[in-house]
């Protein structure tokens, strides 16, 4: 019994953090119609950059919490600087987006095998939630129960700025009619850039968060990304609540895949997404068709 | 025998109905003009015709047969052909090239992965007896890239009358084209013979009225005149549709 | 047209006698992966360059290909049976990737081939009684065709080169053949192919087909010059690799993909020697030329060469005209 309680609650957590990988890339799809396939970089260079910023890069040792902000902010500011320099260059050409995309997951990748070496680094649990929550026999693991809490507290702030503030409802517009926002007077190209950063930002912090749980090695951003894309297929592209609804359901198929069929693990991950891009491309909740 | 039957044919996109229970009957040989202002349906009509657009309810007959639920690519092999508004040639190839792939949808030789193309002497000569009915055998080797707009409007009639077919679908053929251009255009459509049946959307009238046996005026996708030239013309409700209450 | 005669045999008695010029076996070697991976380029070109369906899951078809015959020569079966049961499995996977991913284009088209291809990578990497996982499944040894041993680097040169120059023939008649108009009228405009009379799923399905069956052979010749199979070739990034070596040499060309393939190989190979991070410059690599040389290598060097040529010209002319009349 504990088993299945202790696997739920990991798949809750995982679906979690997945969530806040897939969000950015849901509204970047969503918006600039491309898969951003540096996703799952950036979610390691958050990772990585948090990992240094926690041992004292900047000169000081910060805590956890703050090395995954600036981590986030940093990896925002390079996926800004990425979409200014590249992705606008090729403004209407998406498979040569989608391409360069690639290419920079490439250098991503080398890139942080040069900065910080092949070895896998842990990342400590933050001390105040390293201890245990005891409940119907069972043992949680408080980290894990934190980033359920965070990953809501993402999700609902995520949905406030996109039903709430001007950003958006500019972002919305975009994703729905991206012809109809210019036209509108919506600067598309600057929004662009913003919710590329967003994502990335988004995916920094997800990689940092994610630490104490996955540690950061070599190869991350190659295991992150293909889930980041099922959620989204799953869920919808553009839309908060299919990434939501669409990560809890990879968290479970992920751990209950890998603690029952552990032969078929990735074979019953991929299958639904494969069927819903063959059967009902728009995803689960997703309005408009790929 | 009646070329084409489209009977109480219906479509809509989502809220929007494009099409309301339109009636067509067009006899063999006949040449027929679709008028209509900008947002008729016209095109969409011609989407339903020709299968590209699967319509919500009602159907459409060629020669007798229905043809409701036929794919497109179907109705061409029964004697279809159609020109398009926008052009959408293949630009990285040759106007001859163009041609050929057109007389190429209708052959089995579609098929071969082995011979090679450009030895199919059959299907080439073809091409080019085509091109001398549109007057353009003598660039048949441009790259369709450097050909003038009027030089690729005649490379979709080549195109749609290398496939012999029964009926001939022409969406705005004028549409863009000089004063000379549509002279040459017009002439062309003029010497086609009988044996092909000819439903053109147009807009510029002078060219096109006296070309059309029949004319049928569609608005907000609803017949609303038809007949010839004359009874069209006089009609009171063709000047509403086109100049407002 | 006698010049390009000529310069295809030229090419041919060159590729003959790479061992002979190169004597160190550890560039033959190169030679040989450069031709395999060629061959995998080429298949994957039929997609992406021809129509124009850009797939980034055809390592799992390139390793279902050398898990089989990696497979059965281990199970004690001989090479011909495991060499044919190889190209069997790799088509009947390709029909089944066809039949999923040919339901989308665009952008769709690639997620359902990522999607796929990181099944059988799944699959290879989990399935452990089947596939031995991340440990793998060695080669004991070369296949030895009318009696000629491939265990020399040299030898097996030459068998890759003769399996090469099929391959790029097959290619070459495809290409020129109406069915292969056909497919790249489907690319260009698919919506009049429709209208004009043809099956453009069919015409994709079968092209799919073909394109499995170069990228099947492609991963027999791999398998065998590695003499093992791990999941590591199967995985995304292989795929990704793939999709550079074509687009980097251009797309829809017949020698983009070769040149593509040389490219990669010699990077990850030879420059690696000299620059530990060869993904790194591979990716860079990439990027440039998407951003400045989109077509690819092949046809952007013969643009600059024409453009050369023609400025030459005009220098040319410009300077007859400006010289004093006799």
């Amino acid at each position: 019994m504990t088993f299945w309680l202790l696997l739920t609650v990991n798949s809750v957590t995982f679906g979690g953090l997945l969530f806040l990988l897939s969000a950015g890339f849901s509204l970047i799809f969503g918006l600039m119609r491309i898969p951003n396939l540096t996703h799952g970089s950036m979610f390691m260079v958050g990772a990585y950059l948090g990992t240094s910023l926690l041992s004292g890069a900047l000169g000081i040792t910060l805590n956890f919490w703050l090395a995954a902000v600036i981590g986030a902010v940093e990896v925002a500011l390079l996926g800004a600087l990425m979409e200014r320099l590249l992705l606008r260059r090729l403004a209407g050409q998406q498979l040569a987006q989608v391409l360069v995309t690639l290419g920079v997951s490439f250098m991503a990748a080398d890139l942080c095998l040069m900065g910080w070496g092949g070895d896998p680094i842990s990342v400590a649990t933050p001390p105040a939630l390293a201890g245990f929550l005891r409940f119907g026999g069972a043992v949680f693991p408080l980290y894990r129960l934190a980033v359920i809490l965070i990953a809501a507290v993402v999700a609902l702030a995520l949905w406030l700025m996109l039903e709430r503030t001007r950003l958006g409802a500019m972002i919305r517009a975009g994703v729905d009619d991206p012809q109809m926002a210019r036209v509108v007077g919506i600067r598309v190209s600057q929004l662009f850039t913003i919710v590329f950063a967003l994502g990335a930002g988004l995916a920094g912090f997800a990689g940092m968060i994610g630490g104490p749980i996955l540690s950061v090695y070599p190869g991350l951003d190659q295991d992150m990304l293909p889930l980041a894309l099922v959620v989204v297929i799953l869920g919808g592209t553009g839309s908060l609540l299919g990434s939501f609804v669409g990560s809890i359901i990879v968290g479970f198929i992920y751990n209950f895949g890998q603690a029952l069929l552990p032969e078929l693990a990735y074979f019953i991950l991929f299958l639904p997404m494969v069927l819903v891009l063959a059967l009902r491309p728009q995803g689960l909740f997703g309005g408009q068709v790929l | 025998m009646t070329a084409l039957v489209v009977n109480n044919l219906s479509k809509s996109f989502g809220g929007l109905r494009v099409t309301t229970n339109v009636n067509l009957n067009v006899d063999a040989g006949e040449r027929r003009l679709i008028i209509g202002p900008n947002g008729a349906g016209k095109t969409t009509l011609f989407n339903l015709i020709t299968g590209e657009l699967a319509p919500d309810n009602g159907s459409i007959a060629l020669f007798g047969r229905d043809i409701t639920r036929t794919p497109s690519r179907k109705r061409t092999h029964l004697g279809m052909a159609r020109t398009y508004q926008i052009i959408t040639l293949f630009a990285r190839d040759t106007i001859e090239r163009n041609v050929t792939l057109a007389l190429l949808g209708l052959s089995p030789l579609r098929w071969n992965p082995l011979l090679a193309l450009d030895r199919q002497r059959h299907l080439n000569a073809q091409a080019r007896t085509a091109l001398t009915r549109v007057g353009l055998d003598h660039i048949a080797g441009r790259p369709l890239a450097e050909t003038s707009y009027g030089e690729r409007r005649r490379v979709e009639i080549a195109m749609a009358l290398a496939q012999n077919p029964k009926v001939l679908l022409l969406d705005e053929p004028f549409a863009g084209l000089s004063i000379d251009e549509r002279q040459d255009v017009r002439k062309l459509l003029l010497a086609i013979p009988r044996d092909v049946t000819i439903v053109m959307i147009e807009h510029d009238m002078d060219v096109a009225l006296d070309f059309a046996d029949r004319i049928t005026l569609l608005h907000f996708g609803e017949v609303i005149v038809e007949g010839t030239r004359t009874e069209v013309v006089a009609d009171p409700r063709t000047r509403e549709v086109y100049l407002g209450e | 047209m006698t010049g390009r005669r000529i310069g295809v045999a030229v090419a041919i008695l060159a590729l003959i006698a790479v061992p002979f010029v190169i004597g160190e076996v550890y560039y033959v070697n190169i030679a040989s992966q450069i031709l395999l991976y060629a061959i995998f380029a080429l298949g994957l070109n039929v997609l992406v360059g021809y129509a124009g369906l850009v797939s980034l899951g055809h390592a799992g078809l390139f390793g279902v290909a050398a898990y089989v015959t990696a497979y059965l020569l281990a199970a004690g079966y001989g090479h011909l049976v495991a060499i044919l049961a190889a190209i069997a499995a790799g088509l009947v996977v390709t029909a089944g990737f066809a039949a999923l991913a040919l339901r989308a284009t665009g952008i769709s088209f690639i997620m359902i081939s990522l999607a796929l291809g990181e099944i059988i990578w799944g699959l290879a990497y989990r399935w452990i009684s089947l596939t031995n996982g991340d440990n793998g499944i060695s080669v004991a040894t070369r296949p030895a065709p009318f009696g000629l041993p491939l265990t020399s680097a040299r030898g097996f040169y030459d068998a890759t080169l003769v399996v090469f120059l099929v391959a790029v023939a097959a290619c070459a008649i495809f290409v020129r053949s109406p069915f292969g108009a056909a497919l790249c009228g489907t690319r260009d405009q698919p919506r009049r192919m429709n209208t004009l009379g043809y099956h453009v799923w069919m015409i994709r399905f079968w092209a799919f087909m073909f394109s499995g069956l170069l990228t099947s052979v492609a991963g027999i010749l791999f398998v065998y010059y590695n003499e093992f199979i791990s999941p590591q070739a199967l995985a995304l990034t292989a795929s990704a690799e793939g999709l550079l070596m074509v687009i980097s040499g251009g797309a829809g060309t017949l020698l983009g993909p070769v040149i593509g393939a040389a490219l990669v190989v010699i990077v990850k190979n030879v420059v690696s020697a000299y620059v530990t991070r060869w993904n790194f410059m591979l990716g860079a690599i990439f990027v440039a030329i998407v951003v400045f040389m989109p077509e690819g290598l092949v046809p952007g060097a013969v643009r600059l060469w024409r453009s050369a040529w023609r400025a030459l010209s005009r220098r040319e002319a410009a300077v007859i005209a400006t010289r004093p009349q006799p």
